[in-house]
């Protein structure tokens, strides 16, 4: 019972943080079409922001994760306004390339500036403890994981539902001209959509931190290419989808750790890929997409 | 209330529009007729901002626009129902409306003039919290006209309102276009149907290969070279 629960927790932690990223993608292509794989350095500033802060005395914990999420929304609306927004209108591969490019300098910033080998980060150590409910031993972090996701997700939800800049971003996602008809700005919509996406990396990043308590150049970018499967199981730019395809993913993952027997235990990679394959057989446009047919012109 | 000159729209090599001018002064409903494909679209997107023009001023209200910003346009009171209506099909019927009215600071107001649509079209009151995308195409059409006016603009450019709709709801359409015309609001309807263009119309451009054919009073389009056939049909 207790190893079930703990696997469960596993599990829902993991498709949380997965959710969280997986989100930042979406919510920034949804609006641009942009696949932004500089998502990954977005959490890496974060990051090395709260070790920085460490090294100059900064050591509250509460700081630490202010700082987390402000850096990662700065960073993200930094990077728009630096390298995504001169290429906005140009082809869909340009702003992918772009933001190999955005990823490739940054990482290799943090290995000038800092230094290539991962660092210690201990101010969010604190957040990693055991809670004991009566028999069963839980982790604080992987409980505060799971609450504080769900809450960020509800935030999103009452954002894009009450706000008029919600509404815009959720109408621009299908229909970018026709939102600069309403007076709205384009460029307050894409660097909200961005500072939303870079929040959410942040406080996915609070959390790997609290995890691992080391930072290192490559941080995020593992974590990214997982986020985008997450995005492509639920359904790339659906927001929905991307919360529950990051679900999911965990789900697999932890429940392929606990199926496989040790000996196969180097197939888990293989086997959550091969799940995933067989589902976009069975659903191309991935879980929440919407199937849209060559030919197709949405009026 | 607008002036346009010598408005010249490229897409590459395509000269979409050719040293088109125009004007609609206030309280008009000038109505700007031709073919498929004659560049009326593209003049429209050029006043909008939604494409840059290569060369021409657009004037309104005396000052020039020609570099301002789509959205500013906007906030300057100029706005357009765009052709195929692209209502924001994923968002409420209601929450469409709320968006028409982003640029707008007075709460009350907003919610005033919601009320006001939908004891107007009725459907509309009925579907308010459904996606937007669930209307028939004379209901989205009514939704897209609203959710301009909801900025409450000075001058409305409408693209195609009777594309793809039933000829009793077209009629029903320009119905409701004749009232904002009586109640002072400055139109300006590009059309291929020029019966319906031509009953509250007080003047009338034809464009065809983005070239201006004909400037003037409706009554007098009849008669004038055969144009009314040549461009629009019988």
């Amino acid at each position: 019972m207790d190893y079930a629960l703990q696997q469960l927790l596993n599990a829902l932690a993991f498709g949380a943080e997965y959710s969280l990223v997986a989100l930042g993608l979406a919510v920034v292509f949804s609006i641009m079409g942009l696949v932004n794989f500089a998502h990954g350095e977005i959490i890496g500033v974060s990051a090395y922001s709260v070790f920085l802060a460490a090294a100059l005395g900064l050591t509250s914990p509460f700081v630490a994760v202010l700082l987390a999420v402000g850096m990662a929304a700065l960073a993200a609306v930094v990077f728009e306004r630096v390298a995504f927004r001169p290429v906005r209108y140009a082809p869909t591969t340009t702003g992918l390339l772009t933001a190999f490019g955005v990823s490739i300098v940054v990482q290799n910033l943090f290995m000038l500036l800092i230094s290539p080998k991962p660092q210690s980060v201990s101010v969010l150590n604190g957040l990693n403890q055991m809670w004991f409910f009566g028999p069963f031993a839980v982790s604080s972090l992987q409980v505060m994981e799971l609450i504080v996701s769900g809450l960020t997700i509800l935030a999103l939800v009452l954002f894009l539902n009450r706000s008029t800049l919600g509404l815009a971003i959720r109408a621009a996602s299908r229909d970018f001209a026709t939102v600069r008809l309403m007076g709205i700005k384009a460029n307050r919509v894409i660097a909200t959509a961005f500072a939303i996406s870079g929040a959410l990396a942040g406080i996915a990043a609070v959390f790997i931190l609290a995890r691992r308590g080391s930072v290192s150049p490559d941080l995020g970018f593992g974590l990214v290419l997982k986020a985008f499967v997450a995005c492509v199981i639920g359904g790339f730019g659906s927001l929905p989808g991307a919360a529950v395809g990051g679900m999911l993913l965990g789900f697999i993952e932890v429940g392929l750790l606990v199926a496989l027997p040790q000996e196969y235990a180097g197939f888990r990679d293989a086997l959550t890929y091969a799940i995933i394959v067989a589902l976009l057989v069975y659903r191309p446009e991935g879980l929440l997409g919407q199937r849209i047919e060559l030919g197709d012109k949405e009026i | 209330m607008l002036k346009v000159e010598k408005l010249v729209v490229r897409y590459g090599a395509v000269m979409a529009v050719r040293e088109l001018s125009l004007e609609v002064g206030e309280g008009e409903l000038v109505a700007l007729l031709g073919p498929n494909g004659a560049g009326k679209s593209s003049t429209i997107n050029a006043l909008t901002g939604l494409v840059t023009p290569a060369s021409g001023r657009i004037v309104l209200d005396g000052k020039d626009i020609s570099h301002v910003r789509t959205e500013d346009r906007i906030r300057a009171g100029l706005t357009s129902t765009p052709e195929g209506r692209h209502i924001f099909a994923n968002l409420s019927v209601g929450e469409n409306l709320r968006l028409g009215a982003a640029t707008r600071r007075d709460p009350a107001g907003v919610r005033q003039d919601i009320e006001r649509f939908l004891s107007l079209f009725p459907v509309l009151s009925e579907r308010y919290g459904q996606a937007a995308g669930t209307l028939s195409g004379g209901e989205q059409q009514m939704l897209a006209i609203a959710r301009s006016l909801m900025s409450r603009p000075k001058l409305l450019l409408l693209d195609e309102p009777s594309l793809g709709l039933a000829p009793k709801i077209v009629a029903r359409i320009f119905d409701f276009i004749g009232e904002l015309k009586a109640q002072g609001l400055t139109l300006l309807v590009v059309e291929q149907n020029a019966k319906q263009a031509l009953r509250f119309a007080d003047r009338v451009y034809v464009v065809s290969s983005g070239t201006l054919r004909y400037d003037g009073p409706p009554a007098r389009l009849a008669d004038e070279h055969g144009l009314f056939n040549l461009y629009i049909g019988g």
